[in-house]
């Protein structure tokens, strides 16, 4: 199982940290964050990395998961879990209805739709204020407890997120370097193709949308839960940009590279304190910076490079050839 | 009950006579260059942002602002093809895409910067008194909306028909490589199409601003709602896209008085998805065949 290296080396990593730098700052409260944006961004790479569609509303589903589970406890008094779960159920069940149209639809239109998609969903959070509490949000939600050890301290939230987005990472991995997951890159390179070979293109894509959103749907859950108050802010426009820039910086197709993104885009503002006000401006910069000059993105230009200098070959790796890098060091 | 739909519909073709050139700018950059530019919005807040600033900070006369406004928002649109667009030439659509989005926070984050978070507002270009029209009511702005966007659209037409310079970046659009070999500069085709855009842009900025004060971030929206208007009329046909925005200014005017008002923004935006699902060419464009 060589492509799970780097899982293990993850893995390893993460659990570490809040060892070695136990109640730190930036390790229980940002790497929370950043191990949830991991969660988003993973998720939609396996949509726009692996299987080629964007989607700009990516937000609007991670925002059904946490308005399901805010509701649902707050206001008709479930369990956390079930909540979850109907979140989930809800999530699949808008997904699957659109999946089928959008999916249809390529290039611009497909980029416009999902930004349209992702529009409504915020607009709906807003508008349905006696349910949501409007632009103002909605507190007081329960936090999740396991058998009795309830997740009340940044730490437990840190034990908590990080296995869920190894586990999600883990999935991931397994989906690319499977049978689905090579239909997916077959489709990325040319739907024509693909259903030549015999792909289901549609269910392919169908399948891939649907699982993506049921991640971000989980993602929404958990961000509910542990931040114990949610508003549509957390859910705009602009947060589904964002997510498209962690998979575009860290470099699309690359499992490894969303996570590496979601880590870089979420300490970077934390860094920036200093430069507030250019905070906009610098990311704005990056996103175009990173498409002009390193549109294959950072985990696999520094990748790259560190195979030239190794191989001491002058060997440029094409752009974005939508060759997924932990299937190519598997094979090797 | 005919009196409000009146001023709903009066209102509607103010609003969707600045969609329609925001629209009109999208078309033109993505005939030229088949890249959908997402920073269009920003070239409606520069030009509405910066002419407050010329006349309000520096005491300039609001025209002579506005001129400038629109000078600057040429420049800033001719360094977008020729900094972000022009080395990325070739690149996939979700790249063209993901620079453009890039391209528009960095103009915002500037303007935040510049500007800081305040709305800011614009005296009337004549006057605040009302006309009246039956029951319903204009402003001069309004007037102002309308007739401008109907001279400028009919400049874009004439340009595009009847001059040297719209006929070779027609040419390039359809075909670059062909239009480079009958000797047309195709990168300053680019550029002059870029430049045409962004003061299409800054101009209905700049005639709105008057009625709807202008922010910081006051392009996002009309640049989304643009957009809609573009593929509501069929992506790449300029006279489709200045029927798509008055359209959806009517619709979101009318839904917006007659359904709800905090849905307005929702029912664009759904009419758009229904548009993408039952018609993807638009309801104006010709429907399209992939090449494979």
């Amino acid at each position: 199982m060589s492509y799970l290296r780097g899982f293990y080396l993850l893995t390893a990593a993460a659990l570490l940290l809040p060892l070695v730098f136990p109640d730190n700052y930036y390790v229980t409260v940002v790497g929370v964050t950043a191990a949830l944006h991991a969660i988003l961004a993973v998720s939609l790479n396996l949509l726009m990395g692996y299987a080629g569609q964007i989607s700009l509303g990516h937000a609007g589903f991670f925002g059904i998961g946490a308005y399901a589970s805010a509701i649902l406890t707050t206001r008709y008094g479930w369990n956390p879990w079930p909540a979850i779960l109907a979140g989930l159920v809800l999530t699949g069940i808008i997904a699957f209805a659109l999946a089928r149209p959008i999916l249809r639809l390529k290039g611009h239109y497909l980029a416009m739709a999902t930004l349209g998609l992702g529009i409504i969903i915020n607009i709906v959070l807003v508008q349905t204020g006696e349910l949501t509490g409007g632009p103002d949000g909605l507190g007081g939600i329960p936090t999740l407890s396991l058998f009795g050890w309830n997740v009340n301290s940044d730490l437990r939230w840190y034990i908590v997120i990080v296995c869920v987005m190894l586990l999600v990472v883990w999935l991931a991995l397994n989906i690319i370097n499977s049978r689905s997951g090579r239909a997916l890159r077959a489709l990325h390179g040319s739907e024509v193709a693909a259903e030549m070979m015999g792909i289901n293109t549609t269910a392919t894509k169908t399948g891939v949308f649907v699982l993506a959103a049921l991640i971000a749907s989980l993602a929404g859950s958990l961000f509910a839960y542990q931040q114990s108050f949610v508003s549509p802010d957390s859910f705009s426009f602009f947060f589904s940009i964002e997510l498209v820039t962690m998979v575009v910086l860290g470099g699309m197709a690359s499992t490894y590279g969303a996570i590496m993104g979601a880590v870089i885009l979420t300490f970077l503002p934390e860094l920036l304190v200093v430069f507030e006000e250019y905070e906009v401006m610098i990311f704005g910069a990056i996103l175009m910076l990173m498409m002009i000059f390193l549109p294959q993105g950072l985990f696999v230009g520094i990748q790259s490079l560190l195979r030239r200098v190794g191989r001491n070959r002058s060997e440029l790796a094409g752009p974005d050839t939508g060759e997924p890098e932990e299937s190519g060091r598997g094979a090797a | 009950m005919f009196d409000q739909i009146l001023q709903f519909v009066l209102t509607g073709i103010t609003v969707g006579a600045t969609y329609a050139l925001v629209a009109l700018g999208f078309a033109i950059i993505f005939n030229a260059s088949d890249v959908v530019n997402f920073s269009q919005g920003e070239f409606v807040m520069i030009g509405a942002m910066s002419t407050i600033a010329f006349s309000a900070g520096e005491g300039l006369p609001l025209w002579l602002a506005a001129v400038g406004a629109v000078l600057l928002a040429i420049c800033v649109g001719m360094m977008l093809q020729r900094f972000a667009i022009a080395p990325a030439r070739g690149a996939s659509v979700v790249t063209t895409i993901i620079i453009t989005i890039g391209a528009s926070i960095f103009l915002r984050g500037v303007a935040l910067l510049l500007w800081g978070k305040d709305i800011f507002g614009m005296p009337h270009f004549s006057g605040e008194q009302p006309i009246q029209i039956g029951e319903a009511t204009l402003l001069p702005q309004n007037l102002w909306v309308m007739g401008g966007a109907a001279v400028l659209v009919l400049g874009v037409h004439y340009f595009f028909n009847y001059t040297t310079n719209g006929k070779a970046i027609l040419a390039c659009s359809c075909n670059r490589t062909a239009a480079h070999l009958v000797g047309i500069n195709v990168s300053m085709m680019m550029l002059i199409a870029y430049g045409l855009s962004a003061l299409l842009g800054s101009l209905a900025g700049i005639l709105v601003a008057p009625i709807t004060f202008t922010s910081y971030d006051a392009g996002v929206m009309l640049g989304l709602k643009g957009f809609s208007a573009a593929i509501l009329g069929g992506m790449g046909n300029p006279m489709g896209a200045v029927a798509g925005g008055l359209l959806l200014g009517l619709i979101e005017s009318l839904a917006a008085g007659l359904i709800s008002s905090g849905y307005k923004d929702a029912i664009g935006f759904i009419i758009l998805l229904l548009v993408l699902f039952l018609r993807p060419s638009g309801i104006f464009g010709k429907a399209s065949t992939e090449r494979v």
